[in-house]
């Protein structure tokens, strides 16, 4: 990808992030806060499940533009995937951060990070999110 | 000043993170070499050359500590691990045995996390009260509001002599004369003004005070407690073992060291001491005010041309210590950070574990510049050029 069109994608989703807010009925959602020890990210994230089937996802919190657009993106992605589906987007996600092999058919505009392991430090930001929501789609896994 | 000396320097870098670590002058460095190299032995035992040659070198380190804070005798310096090993010794070897469920101890909501939790641990275990010192709108201590705050049950000051995300340097001395019209205890966290300023422990009156090496040129892994001679006698070790005990036969009859020995179990971190001892001499040999008059005269500079830039928001403007924590609109720390990284520039972004401040300043993260002796007006120039031009930090930041 043109490193200007992933730039534009990160700013895009950095400065309108998608369903940047805290649920109207929290308690029907799963809750996880995820932050990142090694810097300050702190990010809270709900998510709705009906049928096995993600219906909704939100977040907030104070996080920097990495881990703030890969947010959003996450959450376009996984909106009305299966628990099963969006396992898979994000095991070959964390595969493509750590420099190994993945789909990038089923990445979608998460494609964007795929340079990002350059950054060492970034590397953290880009999978605050996803780290936080494996631990919420595990649950379903094992019910 | 004395750019030359410091290799690291050498690696075309800008380096303003000095409240997180210092770089190191090349006579620390080898000084530690030289142990390593030349007289390798463990302290207080052999009677061969190389081993009588780490004892004078170890506990030489000790007299210059002494000299540097002024303490009245050497047996007041204990080498601890840091700043952190220091205040959590005080905290649980000294406070925990002699305080009691109610007594309070204050604190404020701008110190380091090293001098909140040990106080909270206490809190939960035997249900001592931690409460805060009110801070003023510039976020400083005054004595009024130490005053406003004694109660009967406070036993306890422990503040940041200089903090690390203000900047602010407290009233030590004065709050040591009111704790003490009041029989209450104080206990000074000296890691960010140790490097900075002179500390005179006699002058402050302070009882315990703890400060590290790597903030102030020295290596990692060492640092200082101070103690009054007569409260470190009833601090309870940490640690108990080898170097700190003078005989024992069964748990019934264990007899202890005199200090400082007695504090400082095992083997103790030699290479370490004996290189803090070196960078005391280093910045002795610059001198501890000329030190501070430059800091002062760098950070002005700093903010003069720091406030005229809109989109930037300094936390504090008046502190007169060498750290500036500021925000740029928008944008958040960790983003400025990076950007600068990305011109070899290395700032510090977050809560510089001063988690609680956040109630205060309303603000939770920021990017922090702190000043030592090796920056210069052009560092500061190369800075302000890059922090000016908002577009390009928003452009480059990623």
């Amino acid at each position: 990808m043109d490193p200007e069109i992933k730039r534009e994608i990160i700013m895009e989703n950095y400065l309108h992030p998608f369903n940047k807010e805290v649920p109207e009925n929290k308690e029907e959602y799963d809750y996880i806060n995820s932050n990142n020890e090694s810097c300050i990210d702190n990010l809270d994230i709900y998510m709705k499940v009906d049928n096995n089937i993600i219906k909704d996802i939100k977040f907030d919190g104070e996080a920097c533009a990495i881990s703030t657009s890969t947010t959003s993106i996450m959450i376009k992605l996984f909106l009305n995937k299966t628990i099963d589906e969006a396992l898979t987007i994000l095991d070959n996600y964390e595969n493509m951060i750590n420099e190994k092999e993945y789909d990038s058919n089923i990445l979608g505009e998460a494609l964007v990070y795929d340079e990002i392991y350059k950054q060492q430090n970034r590397k953290h930001c880009a999978l605050l999110p996803w780290n936080g929501i494996r631990k919420l789609l595990e649950k379903y896994k094992n019910i | 000043m004395n750019r030359e000396d410091f290799p690291m320097l050498k690696n075309d870098i800008i380096y303003f993170d000095n409240g997180a670590t210092t770089l190191k002058p090349k006579c620390v460095v080898d000084k530690i070499v030289e142990y390593y190299t030349e007289y390798t032995s463990n302290a207080h035992r052999g009677d061969y050359k190389t081993s009588i040659k780490v004892d004078m070198e170890y506990e030489g380190a000790r007299n210059i500590v002494q000299d540097f804070i002024n303490a009245k005798s050497r047996e007041e310096v204990i080498f601890t691990s840091g700043t952190t090993e220091s205040l959590n010794m005080i905290a649980n070897g000294f406070f925990a045995p002699l305080l009691e469920a109610g007594d309070e101890v204050l604190i404020t909501k701008s110190e380091h996390a090293s001098n909140v939790l040990p106080w909270f641990r206490l809190q939960n275990e035997i249900g001592i009260k931690v409460n805060y010192i009110p801070l003023d709108d510039n976020h400083y201590v005054t004595l009024e509001n130490v005053k406003k705050v004694i109660t009967p049950n406070t036993k306890v000051i422990s503040l940041a002599y200089i903090t690390n995300v203000i900047g602010d340097k407290r009233p030590i001395k004065e709050i040591c004369e009111l704790a003490h019209q009041n029989n209450i205890f104080v206990v000074c966290d000296a890691a960010q003004a140790a490097p900075h300023i002179s500390v005179d422990v006699q002058d402050l009156d302070v009882d315990f005070l703890a400060f590290s090496g790597h903030k102030m040129l020295g290596p990692t892994g060492i640092g200082v407690l101070y103690g009054k001679k007569e409260l470190l006698n009833s601090l309870v070790p940490t640690n108990f073992g080898g170097g700190m005990n003078e005989s024992f036969d069964d748990p019934n009859s264990i007899y202890l060291k005199e200090l400082p020995t007695r504090l400082e179990a095992g083997t103790p971190n030699i290479a370490g001491a004996i290189g803090l001892g070196e960078a005391i001499k280093y910045l002795e040999s610059i001198g501890m005010n000329k030190i501070q008059e430059y800091e002062k005269s760098l950070r002005s500079y700093l903010i003069n041309k720091l406030i005229d830039i809109k989109h930037i928001d300094i936390i504090d403007i008046e502190s007169d210590s060498g750290v500036v924590a500021f925000n740029v609109e928008d944008i958040f720390s960790q983003d400025v950070a990076v950007y600068l990284d990305k011109y070899n520039i290395c700032v510090r972004a977050g809560n510089h574990c001063a988690k609680i401040l956040k109630d205060e300043v309303g603000v939770k993260n920021t990017c922090r510049i702190s000043l030592y002796i090796y920056n210069t007006k052009e560092e500061i120039d190369r800075l302000i050029e890059l922090l000016s031009d908002k577009e390009k930090i928003r452009n480059e930041m990623i």
